[in-house]
């Protein structure tokens, strides 16, 4: 039990955490907001049961109000924020382990494999995301199937270009020559001496093309495709501009769910500047010193920086 | 020069890349294309009709190559098919039409969006701690977390349904005709504002944050330690040494930008019945207008292409460094 303790507290992760609050702020929000609504799932009912008469205000006995159709606004957030989280969570995942699948494969091999990789990973990234997947999206057969694979095809790009570069530079590192001169095979290399030092990259493009996903699928899902039977963020906004939320003055239709998404894609931008902090040292050597200039006691004791990075932390 | 011919190429090939998707996808997905492209009018068309569309429109049984060739020949003398939706107007004059508004409204948003961004980044950098940079930037930066069109239908909800100080949609008034006149101007300017502030606040936030990470490295740089010892004003520091500094990779961004910018345009003239292009999106996706989806694709790629080829040129005049090499 001591030894897990001793293994967490070391990890840099929790190091950055405690050092960036905000992160864990952020950390508890997408908590909260996954959790919640995967746990609220099975006491709400189902949110397309048509409840009450429609457009009704919030209220005490429906909180969030009901939406043109007499269906329950709190439901449909709940149930929206469940299923939208969800596939987020999964397509931001699997773009980035493709993207850094075919970044790292192009930046390790070298030669013409890189060559091509690269050219097709600069051309994906040039061609604009998002009127590709509405051509993509308006072909496929509707359904969460066809937003994920959607996502994915017009989202990895970015991770590779990320992921070519580092292991560009991981390469030609010292300890990376070593292990090949030890004679170490190419999938150890990669697998034990590269993965390693790119686990928080990882992290960070995860987090990226979460968020990514979370406004590439509101958006599609808002012009009507995707699987309108479906309860999602943004199946939601797309009846509440269907059913003229806006020229009845109805806010509460709209004004849930997109609380939801800005909180959820501030929460992820949270969590990455700890994130960021693992990756780059240095950003963290400047937070802990603005904490310590700005410690008087501290200051006496502590360390002794150099005069322009007192400046800045004394403007700070 | 060779770098900017070698940019040149790799524009034509993206271009023609996104050609080939356009191609490709009504023919590798299940199913006969042009019955689903014509689902709209089975029962109201005679199947010589149909018959005749299809062969002018490049769905016949030769083989895939001389489909593609037909199908290539026809785009470069600027068909690009018939619309469903709008039969039997061609794609390209529906595009053409509703080309100027979105133009209009995402050109204004981004140019606001960049510039005062970039001023507010340089800002929040150069006085760390201050309010710019402590409440004003997080701030945005929140406010970015929200989709174009959820922040288009709470302003429309506040200022056009509550206080009523703005219209509700549309580009223009109903009354009015498109003249050159100030008073269309001004009808015009009224209309265009909501929409305009929708995908400003959505973008500006991230203007802000590039700048301001860039402006911080530079301003830790030798060359403005000097620049202040020489004892040169804060404000020529600010703007000649450290500002055009740290504007190059913001200028790089400008052309990812437009693509985006586009692309949330589109969504947020949907909130706005603004009769741009994302009208037409929407038109499309919902009477299952495929050929003028993928028109409306086509166009915005080539836009973006533009933007991109325009900055790379701009990049190559601006910082010298990249002209030292390769000529």
């Amino acid at each position: 039990m001591t030894l897990l303790r001793t293994l967490v507290r070391q990890s840099p992760f929790h190091r950055a955490m405690r050092d960036y609050p905000a992160s864990l702020l952020g950390l508890a929000c997408l908590l909260l907001l996954g959790l919640g609504s995967v746990l609220l799932l099975p006491f709400i009912g189902d949110p397309r049961d048509f409840i009450a008469e429609p457009l009704l205000g919030p209220s005490t006995v429906y909180w969030f109000g009901t939406n043109g159709q007499g269906q329950d606004v709190w439901r449909q957030t709940v149930a929206g924020t469940a299923s939208s989280l969800g596939l987020a969570f999964a397509t931001g995942m699997s773009m980035t382990v493709i993207g850094a699948l075919i970044g790292l494969i192009a930046g390790y091999t070298g030669s013409w494999i890189d060559k091509i990789l690269s050219y097709a990973t600069n051309i994906a990234l040039v061609i604009p995301g998002l009127p590709l997947a509405i051509v993509l999206a308006a072909f496929l057969p509707s359904g969460p199937w066809s937003l994920y694979i959607v996502l994915v095809v017009t989202g990895w790009a970015w991770t590779a270009r990320v992921f070519r570069g580092l292991a560009l530079s991981l390469r030609s590192k010292d300890f990376v020559l070593a292990a090949a001169l030890a004679g170490e095979s190419r999938l150890r290399i990669v697998s034990f001496e590269l993965l390693p030092n790119l686990l928080a990259s990882f992290a960070s493009s995860a987090i990226g093309a979460t968020i990514y996903a979370i406004g590439a699928q509101v958006g599609l899902e808002f012009l009507g495709l995707g699987d309108m039977n479906r309860v999602s963020w943004g199946t939601n906004l797309y009846w509440a501009s269907n059913d003229a939320a806006l020229l009845t003055g109805s806010w509460w239709i709209f004004v849930p769910t997109g609380l939801c998404i800005a909180l959820a894609c501030s929460a992820l931008t949270l969590v990455s500047y700890a994130v960021d902090a693992v990756n780059n040292p240095s950003l963290r050597a400047e937070q802990v010193l603005n904490k310590r200039l700005r410690d008087p006691l501290r200051r006496a004791i502590g360390v002794t920086p150099l005069a322009k990075e007192i400046r800045h932390a004394l403007n700070a | 020069m060779i770098k900017i011919l070698q940019r040149l190429v790799f524009y034509v090939v993206a271009i023609f890349l996104a050609l080939c998707i356009n191609f490709l996808i009504p023919r590798l997905m299940p199913g006969d294309p042009m019955n689903m492209i014509f689902a709209r009018f089975q029962g109201q068309m005679s199947p010589e009709a149909i018959a005749g569309l299809r062969q002018a429109m490049g769905f016949t049984d030769a083989s895939m190559a001389s489909q593609f060739l037909h199908y290539f020949t026809s785009i470069l003398q600027g068909n690009f098919g018939v619309s469903t939706s709008l039969f039997p107007a061609r794609v390209g004059d529906v595009i053409w039409q509703s080309l100027g508004w979105t133009v209009l409204l995402a050109g204004v948003s981004l140019l606001v969006s960049f510039s005062c961004g970039t001023v507010l980044g340089a800002l929040a950098a150069w006085r760390r701690g201050s309010w710019i940079d402590r409440v004003l930037t997080p701030a945005l930066i929140f406010i970015g977390s929200f989709p174009y069109f959820w922040l288009a239908m709470l302003l429309v909800y506040i200022f056009a349904y509550l206080v009523e100080w703005f219209p509700i949609g549309h580009a223009y008034s109903d009354g009015s005709k498109p003249a050159w006149t100030f008073a269309f101007f001004v009808d015009v300017m009224r209309h265009l504002f909501l929409p305009a502030l929708s995908i400003v606040l959505a973008t500006i936030g991230g203007w802000i944050l590039s700048m301001r990470n860039a402006m911080v490295s530079v301003l830790g740089s030798e060359f403005i330690n000097l620049a202040h010892c020489k004892g040169l004003s804060d404000r020529v520091v600010l703007v000649r040494y450290a500002m055009r500094n740290a504007l190059l990779p913001n200028i790089t961004g400008l052309g990812m930008a437009v693509g985006y910018v586009l692309a949330g345009s589109m969504l947020t003239e949907i909130v706005f019945s603004y009769p741009g292009q994302g009208y037409l999106l929407v038109q499309a996706v919902r009477n299952q207008d495929y050929p003028l989806m993928q028109g409306l694709f086509f166009c915005i790629t080539l836009a973006v292409l533009l933007a991109n080829w325009m900055v790379d040129l701009a990049y190559y005049w601006l910082d010298p460094r990249t002209r030292g090499q390769n000529i």
